[in-house]
């Protein structure tokens, strides 16, 4: 395997909170919204690395953390082995050309008053990309590689639609030439037929600039489809971390089983007799209780309430992530037996 | 691009009275100043429209050569607030913090006097005249710049293109300047224009109460308090430098109005 | 009442067409019916007209022009007078929405706002009117129902809101429940927990759910047929388990091809070109041509007829013959 391009290590990142006036005066503590927990984690060159969950799982503050939008409290972000956190200056923006990040809503993630030639200029120029002469080529060698016509250059976003959007704010990540597109949901605000004209738009621009993709996402599908390894959080941090086809096919830890179980899936899997493809499912929810808010996770295994197999041990100690005679570590006191 | 109505209704208002301060001397049939025994307190008819005041002078010059000193009023007596108040609300709103805590107490506590007091109290302790009116002015209503500002920075500097910018390592000044101003400027520019027709309000309510514009110069609210003593007898003395207020506010209003049409980036 | 007969649909929507001024046309002759104890999808994406026609068929639509007709047990919905539309809401039809937070009045308890429909709605004495609220929390699934009743929406999850939201319109007691993208604003996991309990209500009580939704693998868990919408018409209908094995409408066949399957990982997908057509005037043609790779000068000459393709399978493609049928995994 190559070596890491970028590496992440025991990283966590926690947000105070509001608490009342009430509640302060009585001496209770702020509570603290601890969004990434001791996260782990490193990204091969032109490698696609999954990152999969449900709300507050942190995620996103993830993908932000790698940015460099949120400082963490604690840990080490490695870019090509040099310490991310500990630059400044001139290195930090050279930093902040390596990693671009791709945004969810392309409604709020273009400058509504920029026209598309200044926002891709813009990052042209502050970088140094290429010299003042040759950003009018560049920006439409840009646009080109999205596949947008030369004439958008001119407009200014609300001209456009959500796809469309979505392949200019790609486009404005690519201008400063990136190695690494983090990519936080970036179809997940798309209609189903316009999310494949980005998804192949990745995967294009992944073959044909050698990028390294970290796909951020709600979408088991679509990780499945786009990422070579995935990692799943739950509540902050990651329970598992495997090739994709291979974590697919057999899960380790129960709540991926359980993410797994509980997506809609448009046909049924091969287990299941294919009469049943399509129509009135029998089975009952794949999960209990609901998603604990990320002020209060709970003591040991966070998904020990929910858990269909926990035992007492789970109340009271945090598995690590490690593998426990599984191909791929799993964050499971009970791991071990494909389920 | 088609203009919204209001805006060239707005804007037609507007070049009229900036004719009028321009060029009073070409518009106006007589001298303002001009005395005319022969013609005290004459009622508006074909020699004088607006009629004449107790020293015969024609009081439609003098409500034409009053626009000048009012349109500077309306300027002079929003850029203060303008720009003191857009300069705070965009700093403290971007960096947040003490210094936000603090001005947004300030502005708070400015706010509970009701501004016409204040402005009162502070010419009266500068004196009387117009430009320590301005200087009461900037002093006051720059709290409503802030505040309007510092609102549209908190919501326009959680949005995802901001995000975005900082990611691809943009400066602070950049950030702040190309791309959170343009985008957080719409409210408070609206309400410049509105503000206006208030200063011009303003300005002639202090001038009514002596403290503003100092006689013999023609000003809207120097002319209506010059006629208050003659209402029963004279009233066209204070109605028609009355509806030249009016007039502007409507021209002020509109124009605010279309702008706010225009602005938006969605049209 | 009249008396039913066992097979009368609880509703039909007959050539139902929603025109917002003065000329988008954003439902253009829609027709779909609902038998009791059925589970319905209608499906589509955004601007396909799916969540106007749901609160068209309540009559909640504000300044649109609503023709057609909407007969609720053969009685016209659209041209009912007002106390007959009062008693057929929530008793008839009620709905739950996307947005249990927008929907839920946010200063008043669960148990109230399950109150008030009771009141409304039943002759329950006060007592039992909080018994049945604790029921009612009960069966949609909120644990330590009786102290709930107290919980302000705030306090509860975005799951326990949906949940609250379904038992305010279970209050009443309907015999069709219209959901409007019930799940989207939830995770995977909750999703999940909400379409089971949906389909248990509907077992339990014998009752009609229309589920509006974009997305295709909700539909195919949970309903027993589907309406596919696009551009404000009715693409094609039928069985779920037949209209996914064998689209019978170009569109349709296109969607699920643009979806990344169980087949090979980091192939390129087939997305549908260009982009859904813009509200206007209705037109006479497909408005799927532009974007069909089966388009026939036919397809523009005039709008193609929903046409009975086999027993229970309607489709308005001319190319419904020619679509491939799809391979299970």
């Amino acid at each position: 395997m190559t070596p890491a391009l970028l590496e992440v290590e025991h990283l966590s990142k926690r947000f105070p909170l509001r608490r009342t006036a009430f509640d302060a005066l009585r001496g209770h503590p702020r509570p603290i919204l601890q969004a990434v927990n001791d996260v782990s984690l490193s990204v091969a060159r032109g490698e696609a690395l999954g990152i999969v969950g449900e709300s507050g799982c942190g995620k996103s503050t993830l993908a932000r953390c790698l940015v460099r939008l949120h400082d963490p409290d604690s840990g080490t972000i490695r870019y090509d082995g040099a310490d991310v956190l500990a630059l400044a200056g001139a290195a930090r923006r050279a930093f902040n050309r390596r990693v671009q990040m791709v945004f969810q809503d392309p409604y709020g993630s273009l400058n509504p008053r920029m026209t598309i030639h200044d926002a891709l200029a813009e990052a042209l120029r502050v970088h140094a990309v290429v010299p003042p002469a040759a950003i009018p080529a560049r920006v439409a060698e840009l646009l080109a590689l999205v596949h947008l016509p030369p004439d958008a250059a001119t407009r200014r976003p609300h001209a456009f639609s959500g796809g469309q959007r979505q392949r200019i704010g790609i486009a404005r990540a690519l201008a400063v030439e990136p190695a690494i597109i983090v990519a936080d949901e970036p179809v997940s605000a798309l209609d189903v037929s316009v999310q494949a004209q980005i998804v192949n738009l990745f995967l294009e621009l992944q073959e044909r600039l050698g990028l390294t993709l970290l796909f951020i996402t709600h979408d088991l599908r679509l990780v499945r489809h786009v990422t070579h390894r995935v990692a799943v959080m739950y509540l902050g941090r990651i329970v598992e971390i495997g090739p994709t086809p291979a974590l697919f096919a057999a899960p380790r830890h129960p709540y991926t089983q359980a993410l797994l179980a509980a997506a809609p899936r448009l046909v049924a899997p091969s287990l299941v007799a294919p009469s049943l493809v399509g129509g009135r499912r029998r089975r009952e929810a794949a999960t209990r209780g609901e998603l604990p808010g990320g002020a209060a996770i709970p003591a040991g295994c966070a998904f020990h309430p929910r858990c269909p197999v926990a035992v007492e041990r789970c109340r009271r100690e945090l598995p690590s992530l490690t593998p426990r005679g599984t191909p791929w570590p799993v964050a499971c006191h009970l791991a071990g037996d494909p389920a | 691009m088609r203009l919204p109505f209001p805006l060239i209704a707005g804007l037609g208002i507007l070049v009229l009275l900036l004719l009028c301060a321009l060029l009073p001397g070409a518009i106006a049939p007589y001298d303002p100043l001009a005395f005319d025994y022969t013609a005290m307190l004459a009622a508006p008819g074909r020699a004088h429209l607006f009629g004449t005041d107790q020293f015969g002078r024609d009081l439609l010059s003098r409500t034409i050569h009053a626009t000048r000193i009012d349109l500077q009023i309306a300027l002079f007596a929003t850029i203060g607030p303008l720009l003191i108040g857009g300069a705070i609300g965009l700093l403290v709103g971007w960096f947040g913090g003490l210094a936000d805590t603090l001005v947004g107490r300030l502005i708070d506590l400015v706010q509970t006097f009701p501004f016409l007091v204040l402005v009162i109290a502070i010419v009266a302790v500068l004196g009387p005249g117009l430009e320590n009116m301005y200087v009461a002015v900037a002093i006051v209503g720059w709290v409503f710049y802030a505040r309007l500002m510092r609102g549209e920075v908190l919501v326009q500097k959680h949005a995802d293109y901001i995000a975005a910018a900082r990611a691809l390592g943009y400066s602070q000044p950049r950030l702040m300047l190309r791309h959170i101003l343009p985008n957080a400027i719409r409210p408070v520019l609206i309400y410049l224009v509105t503000d206006m027709a208030l200063a011009i309000l303003l300005g002639s309510s202090l001038g009514y109460l002596g403290l503003g514009a100092q006689p013999p110069t023609p000003e809207w609210g120097v002319l209506i308090a010059d006629g208050k003593n003659f209402f029963t007898t004279a009233p066209w003395m204070s109605l028609f430098p009355g509806l030249a207020i009016v007039l502007t506010g409507l021209g002020f209003s509109l124009t605010g109005d279309g702008l706010a049409d225009l602005m938006d980036v969605r049209r | 009442m009249t008396p039913l007969l066992p097979m009368t649909p609880l509703l039909e929507v007959r050539d139902l067409a929603i025109t917002f001024a003065p000329a988008a046309r954003v439902v253009d002759g829609v027709d779909f019916r609902i038998m009791p104890g059925e589970v319905l999808g209608l499906v589509g994406e955004s601007g396909s007209g799916k969540s106007v026609t749901l609160r068209a068929l309540l009559r909640l639509l504000h300044g649109a022009r609503v023709e057609g007709h909407v007969l609720w047990k053969g009685r016209d919905v659209l041209a009912m007078p007002d106390a007959e539309l009062r008693a057929m809401r929530g008793r008839g039809m009620a709905a739950v929405f996307q947005e249990p937070t927008a929907a839920l009045n946010p200063v008043l308890p669960i148990g109230l706002q399950i109150d008030e429909s009771l009141a409304a709605h039943t002759d329950l004495s006060g007592a039992a009117r909080r018994r049945r609220a604790i029921e009612l929390l009960g069966e949609v699934g909120i644990a330590d129902a009786a102290r709930r009743l107290g919980a302000y929406p705030h306090e509860l999850s975005g799951g326990q809101r949906q949940r609250a939201m379904i038992a305010i319109a279970l209050a009443a007691g309907p015999e069709l429940l219209l959901a409007d993208e019930p799940t989207t604003a939830l995770d995977v996991t909750i999703q999940d927990q909400i379409l089971a309990l949906l389909l248990r209500l509907v077992a339990d009580r014998h009752m009609g759910l229309l589920l509006v939704t974009h997305d295709l693998g909700v539909v195919a868990e949970t309903c027993d047929r589907m309406v596919v919408l696009y551009a404000g018409r009715v693409a094609e209908a039928g069985s779920v388990a037949d209209l996914l094995r064998q689209p019978r409408h170009a569109y349709t066949d296109a969607l699920l091809r643009s979806m990344p399957g169980e087949g090979e990982a980091r192939t390129r997908l087939s997305p549908i070109p260009g982009m859904a057509p813009k509200l206007g005037r209705p037109l006479d043609a497909c408005a799927f041509v532009p974007r069909c790779s089966y388009a026939s000068p036919e397809c523009s000459a005039h709008r193609p007829p929903m046409v009975a393709v086999e027993p229970r399978r309607l489709s308005a493609c001319i190319a419904w013959n020619r679509l491939p049928a799809r391979v299970a995994a």
